[in-house]
């Protein structure tokens, strides 16, 4: 792509086609991200987003079509497996672990590299006790970072929806991921929360080095952080470019408003 | 009298609630003397009331074998609520594997006090060599990917046959060895009676919760596919698998001396409280120790959100596996305990309708709290069984039958009024998990964090 082209590439995307029956829902999707980007995947409603998140993070298994992530493929892996090499995600209708608290909901990001077995937790061994305290400083940090300090002991459904898309994006991040997908973080905000959301974006984009891609509606937030946007109608791409490019684009101006629409603007 | 007894087994059941807190909150004492002192005293204060002096028992013959009962039940229904309320699957499988523990423990020991080691011996030799075939395919498959899951099964399936026939050679070969040494039953030899007897006991429970664990193993790894209501059926369909199995042991199965239908008689009473409060101390350890952990997290997260913990890099399929495992394992160690305190084991005991009895404890307990599990299986047995059954039968030989109605009407109630269960996700002492309130160490360094406080 035309940004940041001496990064070394992070994902790669070729020929992507899920179909649900008869229905296409994503055709011939084609992507690149190189690392360090901050780009945003856009389109009208059913237009195949969240379907090309779910087939990157593993959840759905594609028709056709290539994922490259790291270098290495991502065909025949657990979706679980797909997460522990670096992809984190949080999703367009939260889903945190409401039961569980908010420590606990960090906390589970690290399972995967607690650095102690079943056998140290069951027996109690000073490995477990090490690891654990060490995990859980790391957990609150975590929370400190996003303000949530003071309520790890909360359920999770208890908090305020604001905090619980936090909580959601600091439990992706202490995945620690190379690459996060954020599914429409702006969903259901007010305008002086997606204020905050958008520099939490950019702060944990710069602190972490991480690279982002991000579906949204709310075109004042991709149009803002976004270095480079992807739109989609019916499945395929209908055009990329940078923020400027995509707003004088004929094409996706007919996508969200309909035909004809760009002529009385 | 009637109103005596009224009081006195109000008064019991409150000093059981009362004990059992007691216990959970010893055990949360930082010292690890405390600790032990304080289970030995609540061993002992048991044992006490259970030893006779002269005519006088605070506890008569009835009272110790609810207390017994209990704590089987207490096992199987933790290892019930550690995959269906803290794993979101619903099993009515775990009775089945309680059968299953009875009758592989109660099998060991009849076996043994009969001058036949083969019992032990295949039992040892199978459950051994077949979780080192399991665990040993299981690391294999993990290597090879993309293994169906009935291809999978069929080679675990091929392992355990052949750890199976191993065992059972072993069985043959060694059986002369031991011969001499056990004597008969009417002349036990050196190796039947005192401490090596109760070694051999300890054994068997250990044994029967590893091998009710293995099966499970088997059962789980095709079964857990399905989603949660499916693999409710499926297990049901097991436990009614395993009760058939049981009637005709004698039959269809190699097993004479279980005596199919009719029941097997003679298995010797080797549950003391000291076994029956040590394993009901070690399972609550164990599970308490696997929940709060980053494991126990895993296993809840799945029971909260499957597709978020799968995000979150959650191997599901291997922690409802685990879970479904570790809890069959203290099914089959709970069945063990039962066995060697009631003497015999008729296959009605292991009904499915029976089998509803775990799940309708954990309900009434709490979903997810270990706490309510414990409180409701010795509240559950000391109120039904031995108050009402007493009350009823007082108003005629035909109304203890009637609790049989009382009893579903009162979890009616209880799901009416209080549908998350008596202690909801209250537990106690030992059981809470660890509170994070204030940092161990000082914050690091926030100039760069921006204003994202709400």
């Amino acid at each position: 792509m035309e940004n940041n082209t001496s990064s070394p590439t992070i994902l790669k995307v070729e020929g992507l086609t899920k179909y649900f029956g008869g229905l296409g829902a994503v055709q011939n999707f084609e992507m690149v991200l190189k690392q360090g980007d901050l780009n945003g995947l856009i389109g009208p409603n059913g237009a195949g987003k969240t379907t090309v998140f779910n087939l990157i993070t593993g959840i759905y298994v594609p028709t056709r079509g290539l994922i490259e992530f790291d270098g290495t493929s991502t065909a025949g892996r657990e979706p679980f497996e797909i997460t522990r090499s670096g992809i984190a995600r949080t999703f367009q209708n939260i889903r945190l672990f409401s039961n569980l608290s908010v420590l606990d909901n960090v906390r589970i990001a690290y399972h995967p590299h607690a650095g102690y077995s079943l056998t140290d937790s069951v027996l109690r061994t000073k490995r477990f006790y090490v690891k654990e305290d060490e995990l859980t400083e790391q957990a609150l940090d975590f929370l400190a970072i996003f303000g949530l300090e003071g309520i790890q002991n909360e359920l999770a459904k208890n908090l305020p929806y604001g905090q619980q898309r936090r909580v959601e994006i600091a439990r992706a991040l202490a995945a620690n991921p190379k690459l996060l997908l954020l599914d429409e973080p702006a969903a259901g905000m007010n305008p002086k929360e997606i204020i905050e959301l958008m520099d939490l974006i950019h702060f944990i984009h710069d602190r972490f080095n991480l690279t982002i891609l991000l579906i949204e509606h709310q075109m004042r937030v991709v149009m803002g952080i976004c270095r480079y946007i992807t739109v989609m109608d019916f499945g395929q791409v209908i055009a990329r470019g940078n923020p400027k490019e995509i707003q004088a684009n004929q094409r996706v101006v007919e996508a969200y408003l309909g035909k004809g629409a760009g002529h009385a603007a | 009298m009637e109103f005596g007894f009224l009081v006195g087994s109000i008064v019991k059941i409150l000093a059981l609630l009362a004990y059992i807190y007691g216990i959970l909150w010893v055990m949360a004492q930082p010292s690890r003397w405390v600790k032990a002192g304080g289970l030995i005293v609540a061993f002992g204060v048991v044992q006490l009331g259970l030893t006779k002096f002269g005519n006088f028992q605070i506890l008569n013959s009835f009272d110790s074998g609810l207390l017994f009962q209990a704590s089987a039940m207490t096992m199987v229904a933790l290892g019930l609520n550690l995959i269906y309320g803290f794993n979101g699957q619903f099993s009515l499988g775990q009775w089945g594997f309680y059968g299953i523990g009875a009758y592989t423990a109660a099998d060991i020991t009849y076996r043994w006090v009969n001058g036949d080691a083969r019992g032990l011996v295949v039992i040892a030799v199978g459950t051994i060599l077949g979780a080192v075939i399991l665990t040993g395919i299981n690391k294999l498959l993990n290597q090879i990917r993309g293994v169906p899951v009935m291809s999978a099964f069929t080679l675990y399936l091929i392992g355990s046959i052949a750890a199976g026939y191993v065992a059972v050679m072993a069985g043959k070969l060694l059986f002369p060895v031991f011969q001499p040494l056990l004597g008969t039953n009417l002349e036990p030899g050196i190796l039947a009676t005192g401490i090596p007897l109760q070694v051999v006991f300890f054994l068997a429970v250990i044994l029967a919760g590893v091998f009710a664990a293995e099966i499970s193993f088997l059962l789980g790894v095709p079964v857990l596919t399905l989603g949660s209501d499916y693999f409710g059926i499926a297990t049901l369909g097991f436990t009614i698998v395993v009760n058939v199995l049981m009637v005709n042991s004698d039959t269809i199965l190699p097993f004479p001396e279980m005596k199919g239908g009719r029941g097997m008689v003679g298995i010797p009473k080797l549950t003391t409280w000291f076994w029956a409060f040590f394993f009901m101390i070690v399972v609550i350890v164990i599970m308490r120790n696997i929940l709060r952990s980053s494991t126990g997290r895993a296993i809840m997260s799945v029971r909260e959100d499957e597709t978020a913990a799968k995000a979150m890099g959650i191997d599901i399929a291997g922690s409802k596996l685990m879970s479904f495992i570790i809890g069959s394992l203290f099914a089959g160690m709970g069945g063990a305990i039962y066995a060697h305190f009631i003497g015999f084991l008729s296959p009605g005991s292991f009904d499915f309708l029976v089998g509803f009895n775990p799940l309708i404890i954990v309900v009434f307990g709490g979903l997810g709290s270990m706490t309510g599990t414990i409180a409701a299986s010795f509240g559950w047995l000391f109120f039904l069984e031995g108050l009402l059954r007493v009350l009823l039968g007082q108003m005629g030989t035909e109304a203890p039958t009637w609790r049989y109605v009382l009893y579903p009407l009162t979890l009616l109630l209880l799901m009416l009024i209080r549908p998350q269960g008596l202690l909801g996700t209250v537990e106690w002492g030992f059981l809470k998990a660890k509170e994070v309130l204030v940092r161990q160490k000082p914050k690091p360094a926030s100039t760069d964090t921006p204003a994202v406080q709400a």
